[in-house]
């Protein structure tokens, strides 16, 4: 399959249609990472055309950023500006794990639609519509958290990180984001259907987020949600993103705890999304 | 890569007792079929009768469930990407973009079939052109028409072109001018030399396009053969008479059977029966014969209320070739050789 450039230059017939077609006649194979360029602009041109799929990588950020700050802030650590400190990376953390699973119900909607099957024919690397998803997502992972972050600037947060510790947090987020968004890819192949893969992920993720140590410490909990809470790897990282933004000193635990549950969530889910999309039904 | 030889090739597609099951039910139940290179061939059938589902094994979005398939030479199951490169699927379930824009869709598929940045504007804006679409390019698919959408869809196949197209339900919902222009893109994609294979609920479809046909029915195929051969099958139309007086229901019978030839049917409707006409060898003109059975019926006496001539529907085409009807029967039919 390693045939010489597709001519696109029109033979010597009077009819466009029949010049084409003699025209396309030679085929040769797009690189993996062509591909994955190739879907990742889809879905940026898609985002381009449908610029309202950002409402939801912003909406759910502003909203708890300035909901929970305002209305746990006073209570919990005395003071709007003290409890940012701690609010604020986990929300960090908590927007950009609910923003995944909207990955995953645009993937059920390319399965339902048709246009998966489309790409699916054709002879390309079948990681790559996975991973062109992927690159897109990071574009409206690195949106969400802007918004956070310029948020909590604007109401009054100081990161003692720096510029630095918050590119850091940012980076070690986004990578826990995508890990997620891959299991939400792999319950939309299976699913197929947007409005389940929705239904299901708000099922984990809102557990995940709230039984966490992102709106108040795990000490005033009962002990057996003590007990998830510690296992629960959003927990693990809101205390890295804390870590890195305060510049708590502390950060080594938090962020191998991140790393280790991102590289896991990955390494489990990405091979059954690959099985799942190379399926012949 | 293999010359285009069809001496030596081998069939673009050859199946042998291709199974689907889903569970207990079996949309495919053994189906044969050997399409050679080159042809146009029209699988024929109602909704549900496994037509999608054959396309998609072939198209290797599907696993059979047994048998062996072959696509031009290659085995479905281990060498789907040999296949993958060679043919382009569209129709009802290999869908374009809504949101992207004609032109933006045609980059794209560009780009994962091989072509350079230049090489994809420039096929993009050729196929476009020669579609009649250059106007709609810059628009998102969502708002084109059937007809454009379905040409935008076949260009999207000839990006590259194919050695053999699959084509599902070209022209379903499509009304007579954009079916005509589908029409007539297959036959140019036929004649440049690949082989197509196209759906149809629609016996003149195949009639027009495809060069072999099989009808499918319940996973299975019931009848293969030209156009010629089937439609000497099926006859070349029927008539539909209904009377003033159902009384008079034994001798209008009488007299059709005799001045016509072909199957007369006594509908459920007491006033009501129907021919229907077997094509002739010679050609007869069918009008004149049928004019001539009303003259007789007028003049004996025998009142008729409505008259209509209709060509085949695919439902007296599966009575035709199957002996049953295609869907649930909704009339009783007493047959009565003519």
């Amino acid at each position: 399959m390693s045939s010489p450039a597709v001519s696109t230059r029109p033979a010597a017939a009077e009819d466009p249609i029949d010049a084409l077609l003699a025209a396309g006649r030679l085929r040769r194979r797009a690189g993996a990472l062509t591909a994955s360029a190739a879907f990742g602009r889809r879905a940026m041109l898609k985002l381009k055309h449908d610029p309202k799929q950002l409402v939801d990588s912003s909406a759910i950020p502003i909203l708890f950023t300035v909901l929970f700050t305002y209305l746990f802030g006073g209570a919990i650590s005395g003071s709007t500006a003290e409890y940012l400190k701690v609010l604020l990376p986990g929300v960090l953390s908590m927007s950009i794990a609910i923003v995944t699973m909207y990955g995953g119900g645009r993937l059920a909607q390319d399965v339902r639609s048709g246009a998966f099957d489309r790409f699916r024919g054709m002879p390309v690397w079948r990681g790559a519509f996975v991973l062109g998803g992927l690159l897109s997502d990071v574009a409206r992972y690195l949106f969400a958290s802007a918004i956070v972050v310029v948020l909590g600037l604007v109401m009054g947060y100081r990161p003692d990180g720096g510029v630095l510790g918050v590119l850091a947090a940012v980076a070690l987020v986004i990578a826990f984001g995508l890990a997620l968004s891959l299991v939400w890819a792999a319950v939309a192949l299976a699913v197929r259907d947007p409005a389940v893969v929705i239904s299901i992920a708000n099922a984990v993720l809102m557990p995940l987020s709230f039984a966490s140590n992102i709106f108040v410490q795990p000490s005033t909990m009962p002990g057996w949600l003590q007990a998830f809470v510690d296992v629960n790897p959003l927990s693990h990282v809101a205390s890295a993103a804390r870590d890195l933004m305060n510049d708590t000193g502390g950060a080594g635990g938090a962020v191998a705890w991140s790393l280790i549950a991102t590289a896991v969530i990955a390494l489990v889910c990405g091979p059954i999304t690959l099985r799942l999309y190379s399926k012949q039904g | 890569m293999s010359k285009m030889n069809s001496g030596e090739d081998p069939p673009a597609i050859e199946a042998r007792g291709l199974v689907k099951a889903y569970g207990e039910k079996r949309a495919l139940d053994g189906i044969d079929l050997t399409i050679r290179r080159g042809q146009v061939f029209g699988f024929l059938g109602p909704n549900g009768a496994g037509k999608t589902t054959t396309i998609r094994i072939l198209a290797t979005l599907t696993r059979p469930s047994g048998g062996t398939v072959r696509v031009l030479g290659h085995d479905v199951l281990t060498e789907a990407d040999a296949i993958r490169a060679r043919v382009a699927v569209t129709g009802q379930f290999a869908s374009l973009d809504e949101d992207l824009t004609g032109y933006e869709n045609l980059l794209i598929l560009g780009r994962l079939q091989g072509l350079s940045r230049a090489e994809c504007r420039q096929r993009a804006d050729a196929l476009l052109a020669a579609f009649d679409l250059t106007g709609a390019a810059g628009r998102p698919v969502g708002g084109y028409s059937g007809g454009m959408r379905r040409r935008l869809d076949i260009g999207a196949s000839l990006i590259v072109t194919p050695d053999l197209l699959f084509l599902d339900e070209p022209t379903t919902g499509l009304d007579p001018r954009s079916r005509n222009q589908v029409w007539e893109l297959v036959r140019r994609v036929a004649a440049a030399g690949t082989t197509v294979l196209l759906t149809t609920q629609y016996l003149e479809e195949a009639d027009q396009l495809a060069e072999q046909i099989a009808v499918i029915d319940n996973g299975r195929i019931v009848a293969e053969g030209t156009s010629a051969q089937l439609k000497s099958r099926v006859g070349s139309g029927t008539l539909h008479i209904r009377l003033l007086d159902g009384e008079q229901r034994p001798q209008a019978l009488q007299i059709l059977a005799g001045a016509l030839e072909g199957t007369v049917q006594l509908a459920a409707d007491p006033l009501s029966l129907s021919l229907m006409l077997a094509t002739r060898p010679d050609a007869t003109d069918t009008g004149r014969l049928v004019g001539r059975a009303m003259t007789q019926l007028a003049e004996a006496g025998v009142g008729i209320a409505d008259l209509s001539m209709g060509q085949p529907s695919l439902d007296e085409a599966f009575l035709a070739l199957t002996g049953h009807r295609s869907g649930p029967a909704t009339d009783e039919h007493e047959e009565l050789k003519a």
